[in-house]
């Protein structure tokens, strides 16, 4: 205990942890809700939506869980996920590297075309995007999904990585030259291991993106065997809008995989997103 | 030159092709009527445009998205700014309440949305349980035009405002202590620090803030389209929700298209004028700083 403290700081430390704990409980009551409905019966929740279930109900998660249809959507967006990373990062990490290390004719207006992209909303390209992906054959294909999400998420890519590339000194690029890399070797060998940390950092909001993108399965995936997770807890409210608790067991059992990643990832995920609006 | 060519290659390739491509072909198709199959070949001119700004659902799409935009910049960000001098306190546990704030920003839209519905169920949600404990009536808010905004609103930045949150803290902490010390120091009262030295120097941040809400309202979709579909009768329908219904359903591509174009357009003329006009001082600050410290 600080016993310095004057009586006006402890009410006024009391007053913040009130405002903090009313703040902290419009989230989780809602959560915890459905965390507790999906154990309920929706007899149960009617007459009882706020206690605690009595008795117990597991049957809506476990029936879920020996489904199938659940570790599918689950494996499917995890998939998806994965190599939209892998593409993304790829593509921007060699495109960052030259706009931050090269000086050539046009760099000013490819890069500026990559920033602007930014706010290209994904609504606007949506519906030629599908024709096209169309004309492509892409639709009810993983690529169809993986490849446009990839497109979109350059620009914010480019522009975190080409800040950081831009920070490491041309000393430690002559010195490479000098002992014979050549410019691929470079980057290869010596830019990306350094950019570890910023690597991280898009790769888990490229992740988390994809994770929660709608819109674009949505219209790719007629077969249901490729849908993920967005997909799948919308199609299962509607199929089953009579019965509340499965719903919500359904809804609760989706949001693990995603808090579970946010748990590990935190630091990534918060520090990417404030670096890259500072940038 | 050819190493050049070859690392930008991959990059230039996906983007030209998968986000510059569609955006031309939906300002192509915005001229035509067409449902989507073959070439399209029917030329109308502007006809799509001018049906669009006469159409009532439309009309109030834009209405909609001005009011969620003018909620957000009166409330949520306030609020999120709000918390995030909250948490810049020396208060115990806060690393655990920034923790908890920030959680709902990664969930999907679809994930909180269909976790609303169910809260604000009329018979079996929490939102009836409270209002049946409290001895009121219920009544669904989405189920309601006069309220359902206002309640996707509240889904809204329910969601979303944690990752404000988190933009003005790092903001916050990039001010050095000196300055609201000193402040302190010659007698200023922690609402003048505030008003006089932390909000200004906040600035950029709150710019950039303000900038991706209103860019996040101009494509909402995945929310609504969970939450209410648009209803009751349209009055919570946003401009992708009305695109998706032409383009997807109706397979009015080209009224679809003059849609988007509408949603783009909208962006870009707002991104251009906040570049400009208000984004750019901020560059300039940032430039002139980096003189200074040499």
């Amino acid at each position: 205990m600080t016993t310095t403290q004057k009586p006006g700081a402890r009410t006024r430390s009391l007053v913040l942890h009130l405002i903090s704990v009313a703040v902290g409980a419009l989230i989780v009551v809602p959560i915890g809700f459905g965390v507790l409905g999906g154990f309920k019966d929706n007899g149960q929740l009617s007459s009882n939506p706020l206690g605690w279930p009595d008795p117990w109900v597991p049957e809506n998660y476990t029936g879920i869980l020996a489904s199938g249809v659940f570790w599918r959507q689950l494996g499917n967006s995890t998939l998806i996920a994965l190599a939209t990373t892998f593409v993304v990062v790829g593509a921007a990490a060699m495109a960052a590297f030259v706009f931050a290390r090269f000086s050539f004719r046009g760099r000013e207006f490819l890069f500026t075309l990559f920033a602007v992209g930014l706010m290209f909303p994904f609504a606007v390209a949506i519906l030629p995007l599908f024709i096209l992906l169309r004309t492509m054959g892409l639709l009810d294909n993983p690529l169809g999904v993986i490849l446009p999400q990839a497109a979109f998420g350059l620009p914010v890519t480019i522009i975190i990585l080409r800040q950081f590339f831009r920070t490491i000194p041309a000393e430690v690029e002559e010195a490479a030259t000098l002992d014979g890399c050549s410019p691929f070797g470079f980057f290869w060998r010596v830019l990306l291991p350094m950019a570890r940390p910023a690597l991280a950092t898009v790769s888990v909001l490229a992740i988390v993106a994809s994770w929660n993108n709608f819109m674009l399965p949505l219209v790719v995936f007629t077969d249901q065997s490729w849908w993920t997770l967005p997909v799948g807890v919308q199609a299962f409210q509607g199929q089953y809008s009579d019965d509340t608790a499965r719903v919500l067991a359904y809804v609760v059992l989706s949001m693990v995989p995603a808090l579970g990643f946010y748990a590990v990832a935190e630091r990534q995920l918060i520090g990417g997103l404030a670096g890259s609006v500072k940038g | 030159m050819s190493t050049i060519a070859v690392f930008l290659a991959p990059a230039l390739v996906l983007f030209l092709l998968l986000v510059v491509a569609p955006i031309l072909v939906a300002s192509y198709a915005s001229v035509f009527k067409w449902n989507g199959f073959g070439l399209p070949e029917n030329n109308v001119g502007l006809e799509n445009f001018t049906r669009a700004f006469g159409d009532p659902t439309f009309r109030g799409d834009l209405w909609r998205a001005f009011l969620l935009i003018a909620l957000s910049l009166v409330i949520q960000l306030p609020v999120s700014l709000g918390l995030a001098m909250l948490l810049n306190q020396k208060l115990s546990g806060r690393r655990a309440y920034r923790l908890l704030f920030f959680a709902p920003y990664v969930l999907s839209e679809v994930t909180t949305g269909v976790l609303f519905t169910l809260v604000f169920s009329p018979s079996r949600g929490l939102g009836e349980g409270l209002a049946r404990w409290l001895g009121a009536d219920a009544g669904a808010i989405f189920a309601d035009p006069d309220t359902v905004l206002f309640a996707l609103f509240l889904v809204i930045s329910w969601k979303y405002f944690g990752f404000h949150m988190v933009l003005y803290l790092a903001g916050r902490q990039g001010i050095p202590r000196e300055l609201t010390e000193a402040a302190a120091t010659d007698g200023a009262g922690t609402w003048q620090v505030f008003r006089h030295v932390t909000l200004p120097l906040l600035g950029p941040t709150i710019r950039i803030s303000i900038f991706l809400s209103v860019i996040g309202t101009i494509q909402l979709f995945d929310m609504v389209w969970v939450l209410t579909g648009g209803g009751p009768i349209h009055s919570s329908e946003t401009m992708a929700v009305t695109m998706y219904q032409y383009g997807f359903r109706r397979f009015e591509v080209g009224y679809a298209s003059a849609i988007s174009m509408v949603m783009f357009i909208l962006s870009l003329v707002f991104a251009l004028f906040y570049q400009r006009y208000v984004l750019r001082r901020d560059t300039e600050g940032a430039i002139t700083t980096r003189g200074v410290q040499g």
